[in-house]
């Protein structure tokens, strides 16, 4: 008797476990608004969304984790985390080591200077500090188009952990000018005395991350992506997080 | 002020995990510990070379490195832990080289000329060690035990970077959204003061409890 109701029972969770749906793990780094950012203890942004919207439409379950930005990529490759949702901008040396799904979002970068400041676009040549966040986009554009060709030199190029310290240094008097993603400027911009005053039309696309070879992930996110951009839901959560 | 106010909570929320963090590393350090001191003051030749491999090993690696071995390297062999055990695995085994060292330190404090004393009293070597030797190595320990709590409890800071959301990080939740390090982290501060600070006042207390009246350590030459 007792054997029949245990085979009965491994047999009952057997079938709910094929039944129920599988649940990803998705690692992000939520310092990052609009896009990932914590609010009453909960993950929510742009992104947090977006991938829980996806996951609807995809069936499958996920489940936020949240740890350093530098983290993700170990942590997808050691397979701690299944999907890397963090704002991240599809580059080459990434594409490496990860796989990345459709671009959903494209970022132009923003060039901030104090409100109370002369400075406009120009401040970008000559002898001003230049401060941005280690590793985005914002640094890259700055070394590659400002710094290779001698247009500012090494020691004014400013780089910080997070694009909070670059913003605070720029408030401070530290550096001149931050050059950051675009929402990221802009939700700034409302709230302390800065100004943005050129945008760079780098297009550069974020891309959700999933570890190298699992083909059959990137395909369901791409489908849900898709779907999301048909049914207008995309452009719902765009108006709600960025809308003017 | 509000701002302080709206903060304190989730600070607090965090707060919980980082002593969390540091009570249960340290007692996993204490653990290990109290064998690689044993295993470096009383073991055979081979013991002691492998306890001195073991705490020379781990006090020569960042914190941070060990960290990630644990959390990101261990899954390769197919062992994994969540973020919260591997963080405390990564700061207790630190700990624990640390803290062997303070016990080491402790059990050979303790004069020879007591020993001696007490071995021609008659005692068998295990009634010198838990009569003579630990009440005294244990008192000699505490006042380092406290710097290595503070030591842990500071460094839980870096948890983060795995994932496991302690005080700094909630600090960095919020400056991320209202753009206020100055406040955020001073409160941070105070709250990792306070927590030392208390430990210490505690502790010291603890220590006059405890204190053998009139005694002290007097130099005898080793024989």
């Amino acid at each position: 008797m007792k054997r029949i109701f245990l085979i009965s029972l491994i047999s009952l969770l057997l079938i709910s476990s094929f039944g129920l749906a599988t649940t990803y793990i998705v690692g992000t780094s939520a310092d990052f608004p609009p896009f990932e950012y914590v609010q009453n203890g909960k993950y929510v942004g742009f992104d947090m969304e977006l991938i829980s919207a996806v996951a609807k439409t995809e069936g499958f379950n996920v489940e936020i984790r949240d740890m350093s930005f530098d983290s993700l990529i170990p942590a997808l490759r050691s397979g701690v985390i299944d999907i890397a949702v963090a704002g991240m901008t599809i580059t080459k040396d990434r594409e490496k080591v990860v796989d990345f799904s459709d671009p959903y979002w494209f970022a132009d970068q923003d060039v901030i200077v104090n409100k109370d400041s002369k400075y406009t676009v120009t401040v970008l040549f000559g002898n001003h500090k230049i401060g941005v966040q280690t590793g985005t986009t914002g640094d890259l554009w700055v070394s590659d188009n400002l710094l290779k060709p001698g247009f500012i030199k090494q020691n004014n190029l400013k780089r910080y952990q997070s694009f909070i310290y670059s913003l605070q240094a720029l408030l401070n008097g530290a550096v001149d000018a931050v050059v950051l993603d675009s929402p990221v400027a802009e939700r700034f911009a409302q709230m302390r005395p800065v100004k943005i005053v050129a945008t760079l039309v780098t297009g550069e696309s974020y891309g959700m991350a999933v570890k190298k070879g699992n083909s059959k992930l990137v395909a369901q996110i791409n489908d849900g992506l898709k779907k999301l951009k048909d049914s207008g839901e995309m452009s719902k959560l765009i108006d709600k997080y960025f809308g003017k | 002020m509000q701002l302080f106010l709206s903060s304190i909570g989730i600070l607090l929320k965090g707060t919980e995990t980082t002593v969390e963090l540091t009570v249960a590393s340290i007692f996993l350090g204490t653990a290990i510990a109290v064998f690689i001191a044993l295993g470096q003051v009383y073991g055979n030749i081979w013991i002691k070379i492998a306890a001195t491999i073991y705490e020379r090993t781990i006090r020569s690696i960042p914190i941070l490195i060990i960290m990630f071995i644990i959390f990101f390297g261990f899954p390769s062999m197919g062992i994994r832990f969540a973020p919260f055990v591997a963080a405390v695995l990564a700061l207790g085994l630190r700990s624990s080289a640390y803290q062997s060292q303070i016990f080491r330190g402790a059990l050979l404090a303790v004069s020879k000329g007591q020993v001696l004393a007490a071995r021609s009293l008659g005692m068998t070597e295990s009634q010198v060690f838990f009569h003579v030797t630990f009440p005294q190595a244990i008192r000699f320990s505490i006042a380092p035990l406290t710097n290595e709590f503070t030591i842990v409890l500071k460094d839980t800071s870096i948890a983060y970077a795995l994932g496991v959301t302690e005080l700094l990080r909630e600090g960095t939740y919020i400056v991320s959204t209202t753009y206020e390090p100055l406040l955020i982290y001073s409160m941070c501060a105070a709250i990792y003061f306070i927590i030392t600070f208390g430990t210490n006042k505690f502790v010291s207390v603890v220590e006059k409890r405890f204190s053998i009246p009139g005694y002290e350590v007097r130099g005898v030459e080793r024989a």
